[in-house]
């Protein structure tokens, strides 16, 4: 069986809803919650390099980059967050934080 | 042939790990089969013809953001076993909505058709790999056609950078650091006292 474009866009398909079903079933762990964050952003890299070689645009394969730049950012500071978080609460339930509001 | 066995090799693994990733009791193994995701769809990336996305997506992801990961789960001290409670509380609802969203995907990409006017739109066509390879081509467009991106991709790298090192730096009271304006000003008059004591006396 030939593999096309539409194995590698199943492929991402099911990886962004693992990640979205990791948000979902782990709500009070903000540790995989990231995780699933991280793994829906591999999704969407491996959705744009697939299109970015079934198209013959070079365009796509800058953008995953610029995704996988915006994703590094985003870890450092959500475990940044996250260790504060820790050192000042001694927990990470991710239920408690909206004592943070007001 | 050797090819659709490699993708659905890569495809397997990567989708077990990432389910692995959000099923596994322990974080540690969570991190690792992130880890293992991550390579794999390194070679899924090889496979589409993206090497220099692979390469960078191991070196990024494997060697700086789940390394960063290990760290945070290993440094902080949590009682995970807490943290799982509800688990399967929200195990119905997630795995309904994770459903709907799969078979709505699936539906969207399965019908897929790319029109036959899209290679007009090309923003900047993919050069003849046996001219240019991969790295060299996307080389020449960050440099060239997208530089200011690449330099904005830099400065959202540093602000991250410099936003972890803010939140993240504290000061203790009461720690004694070396200040060596101080040690430079002192002078001899200052740092004793010549006490002329007479004998039979005190202080």
């Amino acid at each position: 069986m030939d593999v096309g474009i539409a194995h590698y866009l199943t492929v991402a398909a099911i990886l962004f809803t693992l990640g979205i079903f990791g948000i979902f079933l782990n709500r009070k762990n903000v540790i995989i919650i990231l995780m699933s964050v991280e793994l829906m952003l591999l999704a969407v890299n491996i959705n744009l390099v697939t299109f970015s070689v079934q198209l013959q645009d070079m365009v796509g394969q800058i953008f995953a980059m610029f995704v996988l730049t915006v994703a590094a950012g985003e870890a450092a500071i959500g475990l940044a967050i996250l260790v504060i978080y820790f050192r000042n609460r001694g927990t990470i339930a991710v239920e408690d934080i909206n004592q943070m509001k007001g | 042939m050797i090819e659709s066995l490699c993708f659905y090799l890569f495809a397997a693994i990567t989708v077990l790990s990432g389910f692995m990733v959000i099923a596994s009791r322990n974080p540690v193994h969570s991190v690792l089969f992130l880890i293992l995701a991550f390579f794999n769809s390194a070679g899924l990336f090889v496979l589409l013809g993206a090497e220099f996305l692979a390469m960078i997506l191991v070196i990024v992801y494997v060697g700086a953001v789940a390394v960063l990961f290990l760290f945070v789960v290993m440094m902080l001290d949590i009682d995970f076993v807490e943290l799982r409670q509800g688990f399967l509380q929200y195990l119905p609802m997630g795995a309904l909505i994770g459903l709907i969203l799969v078979v709505e995907l699936m539906m969207v990409f399965g019908g897929w058709v790319l029109a036959p006017e899209m290679t007009a739109v090309v923003a900047s066509a993919t050069p003849d790999i046996a001219e240019t390879e991969n790295t060299r081509a996307l080389g020449q467009l960050i440099y060239t056609d997208y530089v200011f991106l690449f330099q904005c991709a830099g400065m959202v790298l540093l602000t991250a950078m410099i936003g972890a090192i803010v939140l993240t730096h504290r000061q203790r009271p009461g720690v004694k650091r070396q200040n060596i304006s101080k040690q430079v000003r002192r002078r001899r008059d200052e740092a004793y006292e010549l006490v002329d004591i007479k004998p039979g006396q005190g202080v």
